[in-house]
This record gives C-alpha cells, structure tokens and sequence, in this order.
C-alpha cells in the first residue's frame, strides 16, 4: 500500500515539475478557455437574469473543452523515448500510474477554473441567489468526474490513429450524465430555485462508479498488446 | 462438420425470418385494426418497438460479448462484439428515424428530450462513439479497447437514465400519453413483430459475425503469405540480395 501511495506521489511531482517548468498545458488551456468566455459572451448577450440560467452550461462547456486540451497532453509526454514501456515492464502498480495521472489532470483543471470562475462573474455579471459555497463540492466532484474518465480515454486513445480527434469522441458520450449533473446543479445554485442535493449526488455516484472502473481496468489497457 | 451444418441451416433460416418479415408488414399494414385517434400513423409502433427491442438486445449481446473477450480472450467474443455492435446501432437508428416520424402528427413536435428518447440517444451516441474507436483503431489492441468502451458504456447507462428521469420529472411533460390498454388484435400483431425482428436482428447480426470471422481468416492468411514470400523471393534469388548488400 506504501509503494502505492509512494509510487503515485512520485510520478505525480515529477509530472507537476514538469508542468511547472513548460507551463505549456496552463497556458493553452487558460487562452483557450478565456476565447470560449468571450465568444460565448459575443453569441448570447444575456441579461442577468438570463445568464444565471445558461451561465452553468457555459462555465462547464468552456472547462469541459479546456480539459481536453490537457487530457490529450497527459499520455504523449510518456511516448517519447518509449516511457510507456518502461512503466509496462516496471513492477510498479497500474494503479498508481493512473492515478497520479488523474490527479495531475485534477490539479491542472481546478487551477484553471479557480483562475476562470472570477473572470466569469465579471462578464456575466453573475450573483449567486442559492448557497454558493456548494459551487465548491459541485466543481471538485464535477472536475474529477471529467478528469478520471478524460485520463483513462487519453490512455486509449494513444492507441489508435489520430489520437487528438479520438478522446472527445470517446469521452463525450460517456460524460453526459456528470455534465447534465454539473450544469443543472450549478444552475440551481446561481438561481437559487430549490436544492442541487440529488446533483451533487448523482456526481458522486458517478465519481465512484468511474473511479473504480478506471482503477479496475486500468491495468488491461496499460498492457493491451 | 459443425461449421458446414450451419452453412446449411442459414439459407433455410434466411427465407423463413424473410417470410415472416412479409408475414409481419402485411399483418401491421392491413390486419391491425387502424387506431381511432392517430389514424394510420399509429401502425409505425409495429416496427419502431421491435426495433428498439432488437436494437437493445444487441447491445446487451454486445456488453456479454466483450466481458467473455475480456475473460477467456477469445477471438470468436470479439467477432460477436464487433457484429452485435454495428447492427445494434443500425436497429437503434431506425428507431431514432421512425420515432420522429411518428411523433410529428401525434405529438406535433418531431422532438422532446423526454426520458426514453434521451436515453436512446445517448445510447445510440456510445455505440457510435464505440464503432468510432473500433474504426480508428487497427491494431491489435482493438478488441481490449473497445471491450474496456463497452463496460464504461454499460455502467453509463443506468446514470444516464437516472439524470434525465430526474430531470423531467421536474419540469412538466404534456406530450407523453399515458398508458391505456390494447386492442388484443393490436397485441397479436405487436407481438408477432417483435418476434419477427428479433429473428431478423439475430441473423443479420448472425450473418455479419460469420463475415468478420471470414474476413480475419483471409487477412491472417494474407499477413502470413506477406511474410513468406520475401524469404521465398530471397531463397530462389540469392545473388540478388547478395549483390544489392548496401
């Protein structure tokens, strides 16, 4: 259990140093996501009280497409000089690849929507009416909904021919329900009519149901031959 | 010997799954009593239910499929997977065509993001999203990356299902007519088409996995013919490969 946790912590600061140094997935996730603000901004025009009804799915639209830039860059790194296989034959666990993997992605992704979410509260003028601190637990859970699966499609989509089109299209579908969840309770949130329990619920569910199979299957993928 | 039964058995089988199609159309088109406030319209349900029956059948002969590839590895899984696929997602496109047709003079919209049809949808989204992966990638490791998609997919489903239940139940819904009871004549016809398409769906389906198993055979035979024949060509012209060194 140790050499998980061991294991996890260590390619997940090596991967954070990395990052730190490039700052290249930041960066183009950050410019990407302020485009979508401003584009979404340009198409809608909304009043307030509009753009507390669609503010949640346009928050999630532009996370959700900013997430697949970093998604795409968190297996290529591990092709050059044939990593990938080093892992493969290496005795370290599956597990702990994926998960500092996941976690890395979870770090990146949070960071980029603490720096997003003021910018748009400024451009939507928007005013919480429901219990804003649940936005908390709704964006971790949501983040980490998209993250683990994003992760996982990322490991299989190395695998095939254009790989940068592959993940959207493997992990759309699949993430319907935790974005309809997202959306929904962020939206009665900002609008504050009634409770987002059986949202945040459902994210969770969701949460755990993925994060076990992602854990689970992870190890066949890492070794399909 | 097993194999050239079944050879024989399908042709018999073909006409008699294609006599009971005629058999079906004829008893929902002319049989079946016309329905007193849709009208003919109505006589649409006689193949977009069977369909989403089939259709969803072979979805779940997909999901069994590829749970037994990811277990045993055994290639003739895979086959039924990839097959079982692709004419689930055909017989979940006709119920995707159909049930708009029908719903425009009934209902007035072509279109509601109501609970079965979203769910449909999103299945059909999945399997597409599946046969996307399965054609993009031609290697060896396809069958384990779209036997992994098809698990995800499943326990995607019953979240998706859940969401949109909640969903709509929050907000009204004046399109969906509730319940009512059957005519035993419409009944009889219901139930023979389901019939009818369930046989239809299981020997396309039958057929199409016979046809990749085939179709593997010869690009194995073609992979081994490939390899061989370089060490032939070498063997019979040694002093060309000889002099041709650098």
């Amino acid at each position: 259990m140790s050499s998980l946790r061991s294991i996890t912590f260590a390619t997940l600061a090596k991967d954070i140093r990395l990052e730190w140094r490039s700052r290249d997935a930041v960066n183009s996730m950050l410019f990407f996501s302020l485009l979508v603000v401003v584009i979404f901004s340009f198409s809608f025009d909304p009043n307030a009280e509009e753009s507390r009804q669609i503010a949640g799915g346009l928050i999630w639209v532009a996370f959700l497409f900013a997430a697949v830039v970093a998604l795409n860059q968190t297996w290529a790194r591990e092709l050059r000089n044939q990593v990938l296989d080093a892992y493969r034959v290496s005795p370290a666990p599956a597990a702990a690849l994926f998960l500092a993997k996941a976690l890395g992605n979870f770090v990146l992704v949070s960071l980029l929507e603490a720096l997003m979410a003021p910018l748009f509260v400024i451009f939507y003028n928007l005013r919480a009416l429901g219990p804003a601190w649940q936005l908390i637990p709704v964006a971790l859970l949501g983040t980490w909904a998209l993250v683990v699966n994003g992760t996982f499609f990322a490991a299989m989509s190395i695998r095939t021919r254009s790989r940068e089109i592959m993940l959207p299209l493997l992990l759309f579908p699949i993430s319907i329900p935790a974005v309809q969840s997202m959306v929904e309770a962020t939206r009665i949130l900002l609008a504050g009519d009634g409770s987002a329990r059986f949202w945040i619920v459902l994210l969770l569910t969701y949460d755990v149901v993925f994060t076990t199979a992602c854990l689970a299957l992870f190890e066949t993928i890492l070794q399909a031959e | 010997m097993i194999a050239g039964t079944v050879k024989r058995l399908f042709p018999i089988l073909a006409v008699l799954t294609a006599l009971l199609l005629a058999y079906g159309t004829y008893q929902a088109l002319v049989v079946a009593p016309t329905e007193r406030t849709m009208g003919d319209v109505q006589r649409i349900f006689y193949y977009h239910v069977p369909s989403a029956w089939t259709g969803f059948c072979l979805f779940f002969t997909n999901l069994i499929a590829s749970i037994v590839y990811l277990i045993r590895k055994n290639p003739k899984a895979d086959a039924l997977a990839v097959s079982s696929a692709e004419v689930g997602v055909v017989f979940c496109t006709i119920v995707l065509v159909t049930g708009p047709i029908w719903a425009r003079p009934v209902w007035g919209i072509w279109w509601t993001w109501d609970l079965r049809l979203t769910s449909t949808l999103v299945l059909w989204l999945i399997y597409v999203s599946y046969l996307v992966l399965r054609r993009f990638s031609d290697s060896a490791q396809t069958p384990v990356l779209a036997a992994v998609l098809a698990i995800f997919g499943a326990l995607d489903v019953p979240l998706v299902y859940f969401s949109i239940w909640f969903f709509r139940t929050q907000h009204p819904q004046p399109v969906i007519g509730g319940g009512g009871s059957l005519d035993p004549r419409m009944l009889h016809v219901f139930l023979l088409n389901l019939f009818t398409f369930s046989c239809f769906g299981a020997m396309v389906c039958w057929w199409r996995c016979r046809l990749e198993w085939l179709q593997r055979e010869v690009d194995e035979a073609e992979a081994m013919e490939s390899l061989l024949e370089p060490t032939e060509a070498r063997l019979s012209k040694p002093k060309v490969t000889a002099g041709g060194g650098r």
